[in-house]
């Protein structure tokens, strides 16, 4: 699955991501694969959504969201 | 030992850089470019001890050494060459502790290039009271550099930091990350051709120079190709490898106690922050305070100022002996002065509360929460609160835009908050608006000239919203942009930081603005004074002898009102009014209003001065109905109609809804975009757009 699905609750562990230079910049910010992940809050509007990435939160469009793959813990 | 030292101050963005930074040198700091980029470069100093003090340079925070554009390329060029003026002594690098192993890659990029660092743990508490503790000693042994645990909002460990700065420090001789693996030919022409002093910097700056572009671009590019390097590849494989060294050194010094107490604070006001209806209904709610503060509540010191003024320039006009100098003086100078210093209490107040917001953390959740409607106009979450602030004034809005990190939605942004109705066109759609409708009219229960001015309004929000999503077109924006920003914990603010903010806006407004506007001012004072010589000196004779005969005092009101109207439009103002008559009466405008279309460039409200002026209408000009009464009876002697009919005022209406009369935005724009490009730019699309506007409203009601 990938991280757009990801519902409140459900914690995951990053795979990879598909767009290569969307990975370069997650990587940056770090977002490694075998990182925890989980949903934190949605905006009013749907989108970007608020996960927590290790040990902070950083928002992320949809779209993005959905180029990266994750698997439930 | 060095008399002065350059440090530089590097770390993630939220890291706690700018509290550092002010924690270090205070008040004692200017503000200026990295030269030739428009990247702000803010410069400190520091007394380390008595014969040494620090130069400290603010670098914009980032997460790693691959910059996001060409003018972040060029700032960190200054850690890389040697012979660059500035080249630091020292990185001091500062962390956050609660988030350590990302701040950390950062560093070891940096520490690899050469340059001796030292490691700042900030933000410990924070980290404590999660149950994360680092031992410094162990984490220095580890990463082989100076590390020590401060708290720089709190201002801790600043002795501590001067003391280090003061020891003698080598480079870090072990690299974290060896690109030992890559080919040593290819690692010599890189560095050759980079002009770099080792393999690292050399590459480093080759794959940065191949994204964006510089004078080397180009051959980097096809050294690349024959050696068949791939950049992206390469970057991450040492971003991995960076990161499981600095795992290995924060695992050893890291022990981790119960406490996960702050992470659910911040969690549980997050909820309520951006939950879909509370959230909202909130951030309405600090919108609509941010928007008081700045039209209501600024307008007691605005009038202060204003006061201060006009005391000291009717001491200095009976002071000094009459005449041109003494009029250029107080009229021109020092009623442009007056127009710099009367933004003063606007910008402080609206930077006071935006400064508080940025400080606690809220204004990342304003950009999450705003983000989904602001981006279709190319537009940041963030834009929203310069675009609600410019119903006050765009001249601190356009400041407040600082805020958003993309070059690009700050640009747009900044473009289009003038057209949001500002302040100072209340002046001028009040009496517009009371030429259009008869007093008292109803349209149901609600008053008809209220809906009128509502409807200006959102025609002020519609066109900045139509012109922004244009703009998102035309402006170019450097790399492909992702919305990925960290929301910082919330903390308490640090008033310490908001009153050296405070400080910094209000001296940059004065200094990079204020001189332009007193210029101007001063232009169009003299261009509505002087006039060709025969004309003014017959004006002045007619009513002097006029006064001679007449010696009633009520009399001489009306005849000083006569003589001011007759100046001003035998005035080169009033030449250009004449001058432009032909390109403006397709708007229905004649060469009166064409007067006062040059005399509001200085500000929108001027031109009910100047209707009054123009009309004869002496004493209080704050007499609308005078006004107004005097310019609706005025007729067009070619046509025998009334000169402001319905489609007129309607098309003069739309014309100072849409058009830039506001030369202190002018400024600020040029001095927030650092050049003349923009502003100007801006100025014609505006000028375009109220002028098309204008014709067609004028051409439909006719």
């Amino acid at each position: 699955m990938n991280l757009s699905q990801l519902k409140y609750g459900q914690e995951a562990i990053v795979e990879k991501v598909s767009d290569n230079e969307l990975s370069l910049k997650l990587l940056e910010m770090g977002m490694l694969p075998g990182e925890t992940v989980s949903l934190e809050n949605i905006a009013p509007f749907g989108d970007p959504i608020a996960i927590r990435v290790g040990e902070y939160k950083m928002c992320i469009r949809l779209e993005d969201a959905s180029n990266i793959e994750i698997k439930l813990k | 030992m060095k008399q002065e030292l350059t440090v530089a101050l590097v770390g993630n963005p939220n890291s706690g850089k700018t509290s550092l930074f002010n924690a270090l040198t205070g008040l004692n700091f200017k503000v200026s470019n990295f030269p030739g980029t428009t990247v702000e470069k803010k410069t400190g100093y520091c007394k380390l001890s008595e014969n040494i003090s620090a130069q400290i340079i603010d670098l914009p925070g980032t997460y790693s050494l691959y910059p996001k554009s060409a003018d972040e390329l060029v700032t960190y060029d200054l850690l890389r060459n040697k012979s660059e003026i500035n080249f630091p002594d020292l990185v001091l690098f500062i962390a956050d502790s609660s988030n350590l192993k990302r701040n950390l890659l950062l560093m070891s990029q940096v520490a690899d290039l050469g340059v001796p660092v030292i490691l700042a743990l900030n933000m410990v508490d924070l980290a404590e009271k999660r149950g994360i503790f680092y031992d410094a000693e162990i984490l220095s042994n580890a990463l082989k550099i100076p590390v020590l645990s401060i708290n720089a909002r709190k201002r801790n460990g600043v002795n501590e930091i001067k003391n280090i700065l003061l020891e003698e420090h080598q480079g870090n001789k072990n690299k974290y990350f060896t690109i030992d693996f890559l080919d040593t030919h290819f690692l010599d022409e890189v560095t050759e051709l980079t002009d770099k002093k080792n393999h690292y910097a050399g590459l480093q700056y080759a794959i940065n120079a191949a994204n964006f572009n510089t004078p080397k671009t180009k051959q980097i590019k096809l050294l690349f190709e024959k050696y068949h390097f791939d950049s992206k590849l390469f970057q991450e494989k040492e971003i991995l490898e960076r990161y499981h060294i600095i795992d290995n050194a924060v695992r050893l010094s890291r022990s981790q106690k119960t406490g996960s107490f702050a992470k659910s604070f911040s969690n549980k006001i997050d909820k309520i922050l951006t939950h879909h209806f509370g959230g909202l209904s909130l951030f309405l709610l600090m919108m609509f305070l941010v928007f008081q503060a700045i039209f209501s509540l600024s307008t007691y010191p605005m009038e202060w100022v204003e006061i201060i003024f006009l005391k000291s320039s009717q001491w200095i006009e009976n002071s000094l002996p009459a005449g041109v100098l003494n009029d250029l003086i107080v009229h021109g100078i020092l009623a442009g002065l007056s127009g710099v210093m009367v933004f003063l209490p606007q910008i402080i107040i609206l930077f006071a509360f935006i400064a508080v917001l940025e400080d606690i953390g809220y204004m990342a959740r304003v950009g999450f929460i705003m983000d989904r409607i602001m981006r279709p106009f190319g537009l940041n979450g963030k834009s929203i609160v310069p675009l609600i602030s410019g119903m006050a004034c765009a001249v601190p809005s356009i400041m407040a835009s600082r805020s958003i990190e993309n070059k690009k939605e700050r640009l747009i942004t900044i473009l289009v908050t003038p057209l949001m109705s500002c302040s100072a066109r209340l002046p001028v759609y009040t009496l517009l608006i009371s030429m259009l409708v008869p007093d008292d009219t109803q349209w149901g229960p609600f008053n008809m000239k209220g809906i009128v001015l509502m409807f200006m309004y959102f025609i002020g929000f519609g066109a900045a919203l139509f012109s922004a999503f244009i703009f998102k077109f035309f402006v170019k924006s450097e790399t492909k942009d992702y919305f990925l920003m960290e929301l910082p914990s919330y903390k308490l603010p640090v008033f310490s930081n908001i009153l050296i903010t405070l400080y910094e806006k209000g001296k940059a407004f004065v200094w990079g603005a204020g001189k332009i506007i007193v210029a101007v001012s001063v232009i169009l004072w003299a261009l509505a004074s002087f006039g060709p010589r025969e004309k003014m000196h017959s004006i002045d004779q007619k009513y002097s002898s006029l006064n001679s005969i007449t010696l009633v005092s009520p009399i001489n009101d009306s005849l000083l009102a006569k003589r001011s109207s007759e100046k001003l439009q035998a005035s080169y103002a009033g030449e250009f009014g004449r001058w432009i008559e032909p390109a403006i009466r397709p708007l229905g405008f004649d060469w009166k209003i064409g007067i006062a279309i040059l005399t509001s460039l200085a500000a929108r409200e001027v031109f009910v001065g100047t209707m009054s002026t123009i009309y004869s209408v002496g004493g209080d000009i704050g007499d609308l109905n005078t006004i107004r009464h005097k310019m609706t009876s005025e007729i067009n002697p070619e046509t025998g109609k009334p000169v402001f009919s319905i489609a007129a005022v309607l098309s003069l209406l739309i014309f100072y809804a849409f058009a830039l009369q506001c030369m202190s935005t002018v400024s600020i724009v040029r001095s927030e975009t650092k050049s003349w490009r923009w502003a100007l730019i801006q100025f014609v699309y505006m000028t375009a757009l109220a002028y098309l506007s204008s014709l067609a409203v004028f051409n439909i009601f006719s």
